[in-house]
């Protein structure tokens, strides 16, 4: 039986949606489907190998933009922030109701061998480069790749 | 046999905890996995027979219930 295939575009850097999308790419994983998680603007500080603010990046506006990011130690929550304290509630939440945390899901992402891929033209806005990125990471991709890893499955765009 | 239970477990970690543990074992290998009712309870079995292993026996009359899975290639 052909494998099926769900491809997740996360553009958010949102706590929240990176939830979301991880909570899918995880789940579609765990009953066999192949899963493409292809990380564009925002969504790339997530998959940034320094984990908290670094000014990284060629040039000073790129440095700038990716200092404020903050990393995947502090990504925002889209609502209710709480000028920063909002993704430590929620976490704290999470844990008390037994769901998995991001961090818990991104190590789930990487033990079903979920497909991490980086696109190249945010991390060329960005200043960055693929010795920035986690290791795992497996390609850096442009428009035409990542249609041809998606043909035939179902694509989402969070 | 390995037990795993996964009834304090929410989606997705239900799936993922299984199909990790059977990542793990080799073939002819078993897993009694014990679970909820509802969504674990028809996905666990459906996922593990999708993916080539044997439900060697579901037990849903008991509470929690219980799925026995053999490891296949």
């Amino acid at each position: 039986m052909e494998k099926k295939k769900l491809s997740i575009i996360l553009f958010s850097g949102d706590f929240d949606r990176a939830v979301a999308a991880f909570t899918l790419a995880t789940g579609a994983a765990a009953v066999n489907w192949e899963v493409n998680l292809f990380f564009t603007f925002w969504g790339l500080d997530l998959i940034k190998k320094k984990p908290g603010h670094a000014a990284i990046g060629k040039g000073v506006l790129a440095r700038f933009f990716n200092f404020l990011l903050g990393g995947r130690k502090n990504p925002p929550l889209s609502r209710l922030n709480f000028f920063g304290a909002g993704p430590r509630l929620m976490t704290g939440m999470m844990r008390a109701r037994n769901v998995a945390t991001l961090e818990e899901l991104v190590a789930a992402a990487r033990d079903l061998k979920v497909k991490f891929v980086a696109c190249e033209m945010a991390m060329n806005i960005l200043g960055i480069t693929r010795s920035d990125l986690m290791d795992d990471v497996g390609e850096v991709i442009g428009v035409p790749t990542f249609l041809e890893y998606s043909r035939d499955g179902q694509v989402l765009f969070i | 046999m390995i037990t795993l239970d996964i009834t304090r477990e929410h989606c997705p970690m239900t799936y993922v905890k299984v199909k990790l543990a059977l990542a793990k074992l080799s073939e002819g290998d078993r897993l009694e996995v014990i679970l909820n009712r509802g969504e674990p309870l028809e996905n666990v079995p459906r996922s593990a027979a999708e993916e080539g292993h044997k439900i060697v026996e579901v037990l849903d009359g008991v509470d929690p219930c219980r799925v026995l899975i053999e490891k296949r290639a």
